[in-house]
């Protein structure tokens, strides 16, 4: 409990998470980088086309990490928020407003993907099912909080607003993920996190696995260079900040 | 190669979801990386402002 508390202390120490932070990048790009070039080269290449798709079945290999990434970014956002709400810490509403331009494109990029997928698949661009729609006012809350933030002057307010604003919009996460459950809507079914495992062969699943931890890892490095750049805004007044940038 | 460019009929729905997530994400993480260069400029160039006018 004791190396919890401490951890969490540290964490949210703007000048620990700029040098750590900046020590992790290099690692986690090249573990991205790799994994990214596995998952092409096993997914565009070495998986065999789809019995039923074809080689459009392909697209899964974004889509798919797209999307899991579009829900996982918001979750970490309320989180966040409420950490900010409750604990006043100054990193949670670094992290909370530097994620969401990457949860924007993570969400765009599933809508995208399904899009180009769903007009050779089903026949069409778009349907207002359970599941785009709500994908699709996900992407809104993202443009949401940016803009509710871009728009309050004094920057506490601004923290605090998106903070309500990102937990009030995390009762969309469920709707998402179970309304292929909970509705017949014409988006498929869970194909991984399924009770029985998962249905879709080694062949295609490994490269779709090494794409997901790509994404993840993505995420996590661009996260820590945009919360780099807000730290060193908000504490460009402090020694540690007038150390770095006369120094370097 | 022309096969594997050919998609098996799907060429157009596959390359453009690839194209345009490369060209999303690539772009966000430039536009990431000048945002924390920029913040870094920004602040020496003050710093040197500061020490010149001591």
């Amino acid at each position: 409990m004791n190396f919890f508390v401490k951890w969490f202390h540290r964490l949210g120490s703007p000048p620990w998470f700029y040098r750590v932070s900046g020590k992790l990048i290099p690692w986690f790009t090249l573990a991205c980088v790799a994994l990214m070039a596995y998952g092409l080269y096993g997914g565009l290449v070495l998986a065999p086309a789809d019995y039923q798709q074809g080689d459009s079945f392909r697209i899964i290999y974004i889509h798919v990490p797209a999307a899991i990434l579009s829900m996982f970014v918001y979750v970490v956002m309320a989180v966040a928020g409420a950490i900010s709400l409750i604990w006043r810490m100054k990193m949670a509403d670094i992290v909370l407003i530097s994620s969401a331009p990457i949860g924007a494109i993570f969400t765009a990029i599933a809508l995208a993907t399904g899009s180009l997928w769903g007009k050779p698949m089903w026949g069409t661009w778009w349907t207002w099912d359970e599941r785009l729609t709500s994908e699709l006012l996900l992407l809104f809350l993202y443009l949401g909080i940016i803009a509710l933030h871009n728009a309050v002057e004094d920057r506490q307010s601004a923290g605090r607003a998106v903070a309500v604003l990102s937990l009030v919009g995390v009762v969309n996460i469920p709707i998402i993920h179970y309304s292929v459950v909970w509705w017949n809507t014409l988006h498929q079914g869970a194909t991984i996190m399924r009770l029985d495992g998962p249905a879709i062969d080694e062949s295609m699943r490994w490269p779709l696995f090494a794409m997901i931890g790509a994404f993840y890892l993505y995420y996590f490095i661009v996260l820590m260079i945009r919360a780099r750049g807000e730290i060193l805004n908000r504490e460009s007044r402090s020694r540690w900040v007038r150390e770095l940038a006369g120094g370097a | 190669m022309a096969e594997f460019l050919h998609m098996g009929g799907y060429a157009f729905y596959v390359w453009t979801s690839f194209g345009l997530t490369a060209l999303l994400l690539i772009g966000l993480l430039v536009w990431a990386s000048m945002g924390h260069k920029r913040e870094l400029s920004r602040i020496s160039r003050r710093l040197r402002r500061e020490k010149g006018s001591v």
